[in-house]
């Protein structure tokens, strides 16, 4: 039985193979010509750097999985490896299944590095985020790409309370890598009852303080940015530029226009909840994709003293569990571009009567911040908008006022 | 009879009730045999002139009554009417 060494069998794939050098492959990218390129190293070094735009099918796979990125036997397909040997025996066996028009990169990944081409090195998730991301990552819905967009994705949570509670729990065990939260107060004793991310080893502690700790102590992929200050018209766009996307827990009407407002100009969705006794509502506002937006729901506010607050009203401890999760739940949806978002809709919730209900929140056309024609272009004074004497005024005593919250 | 929903704000009117049944062919019709039913609710509802206030929202099943005829929206039997206030709960 005749035989042939391993240099044999090069030389004589060389003479039936195409090669294209890394140039000729460099050319026809930059030409945006219609050539598949299979890159079939092994995941160590593919992880290590590729081509952009090359598909990665390891060379144990190739004839199993080639047909997912080229069904059409005439594709062009380049292979390519790191030194430009293997991909002459992958593509051999792209043409053994009938490909027609293969080449192998001559010189392989190595030579277009050499070459001063570029590449990129893939984000990896290392072997502790596989294993605790892996519930996530094995749905199609999240896989792995999605994981690391969670990972990469910047939140900002406003107020570390009963919605904002919850929320930032979720959003840390779920791996959003980096969470804001603005709240100046600090953890009083009547929080615990349903503000779960604050113990009672916090009270009298700074509420941003105990709640990094908290998500410290859950994981450690978590980057958390406290800010423990007041969200005002002088500090919003600030704040709120660093985030790519909003969840609002405040507790009160001035700022709750205020990040819709810095929300809409910002371009930046946000996510809405409010709770009261045992009744929520939740919503999204998304106004960079047509979505109707606070004042589009709310045009007026009330005036002070005609809603109670929480601390007037009372609020059942688990509702707030209810609804920030629920906040949790639209902030991943909208991270991954995954599902269909309560954009347009404002879903409301009864705990006594345990009932869900959704109503249509309309885009107002001459809604004064995100119609076509907005009067309200920048951040304005929201205590006065909401008839609440302003921050800024001083009392007798010289003291600054703060404005009175809920 | 319509059902209308009342939110917990409101209900300190209606004995606690979260939700009533009230006759009317509209929305304003409704409003003030709720006034009739359980006096001091209209004044919540609607200003001095008797419109309904801006911060309040009425839907008309799942339709805001703002995107459709204001008070004069038409009610039916069948019909539910829900009181959505604007809430701020949530922080402290």
């Amino acid at each position: 039985m005749s035989y042939l060494t391993s240099d044999q069998l090069m030389a004589k794939l060389r003479k039936e193979i195409k090669e294209i050098s890394v140039h000729e492959l460099a050319r026809k990218m930059d030409n945006g010509e219609d050539v598949t390129l299979v890159d079939i190293r092994g995941l160590e070094e593919w992880d290590q750097g590729n081509i952009k735009g090359s598909v990665h099918i390891p060379r144990g796979f190739l004839e199993l999985q080639i047909e997912r990125h080229a069904p059409n036997r005439d594709q062009p397909i380049a292979v390519i490896c790191a030194g430009g040997v293997r991909s002459l025996l992958g593509a051999r066996d792209l043409e053994a299944l009938g490909y027609t028009n293969v080449a192998s990169v001559a010189g392989g990944f190595n030579g277009w590095k050499n070459g001063g081409y570029n590449f990129v090195v893939p984000r990896i998730m290392t072997n502790e985020q596989r294993q605790r991301y892996s519930r996530h990552t094995i749905m199609p819905e999240v896989g792995e790409e999605g994981q690391l967009k969670l990972l990469d994705s910047k939140v900002l949570i406003i107020g570390a309370g009963g919605l904002g509670s919850p929320t930032a729990i979720y959003l840390a065990a779920a791996g959003v890598g980096t969470i804001g939260i603005v709240d100046f107060d600090v953890v009083d004793t009547s929080n615990l009852q349903r503000q779960i991310i604050h113990k009672l080893e916090d009270v009298d502690k700074p509420k941003v303080e105990s709640a990094a700790r908290s998500i410290a102590q859950l994981n450690p992929d978590v980057k958390v940015i406290g800010h423990r200050t007041q969200l005002t018209s002088h500090n919003a766009f600030d704040i709120i530029s660093q985030y790519d996307l909003v969840i609002n827990g405040s507790d009160n009407f001035p700022t709750r226009y205020l990040v819709n407002d810095a929300c809409v100009i910002l371009g930046k969705p946000l996510v809405d909840a409010s709770i009261f006794r045992f009744e929520g509502q939740v919503t999204v506002f998304d106004t960079a994709h047509d979505g109707p937006c606070y004042r589009c729901l709310y045009p007026d506010p009330p005036p002070p003293g005609e809603v109670p607050s929480c601390a007037e009203g009372g609020v059942f401890g688990v509702l707030p569990g209810i609804i920030g999760s629920l906040e949790a739940v639209e902030a991943i949806k909208l991270i991954l571009g995954q599902g269909t978002t309560l954009a347009g809709r404002l879903l409301t919730y009864d705990a006594l009567e345990a009932e869900f209900r959704e109503m249509k929140v309309t885009k107002d056309k001459n809604c004064p911040v995100c119609s076509e024609h907005p009067t309200v272009t920048e951040l304005i004074d929201y205590n006065q908008f909401c008839g609440i004497p302003s921050v800024e005024h001083v009392s007798t005593n010289g003291a600054v006022k703060q404005p009175a919250l809920a | 009879m319509a059902t209308v929903r009342i939110p917990s704000p409101l209900r300190r009117y209606t004995n606690g009730q979260s939700k009533v049944e009230s006759s009317g062919a509209s929305v304003n019709e409704i409003i003030e045999s709720l006034e009739a039913q359980y006096p001091g609710v209209k004044a919540r509802l609607c200003d001095d002139s008797g419109q309904i206030k801006r911060y309040v929202n009425v839907f008309v099943n799942d339709e805001e009554i703002r995107t459709l005829q204001g008070g004069d929206t038409p009610v039916g039997d069948k019909d539910e009417v829900s009181i959505i206030p604007a809430m701020a709960g949530g922080q402290s």
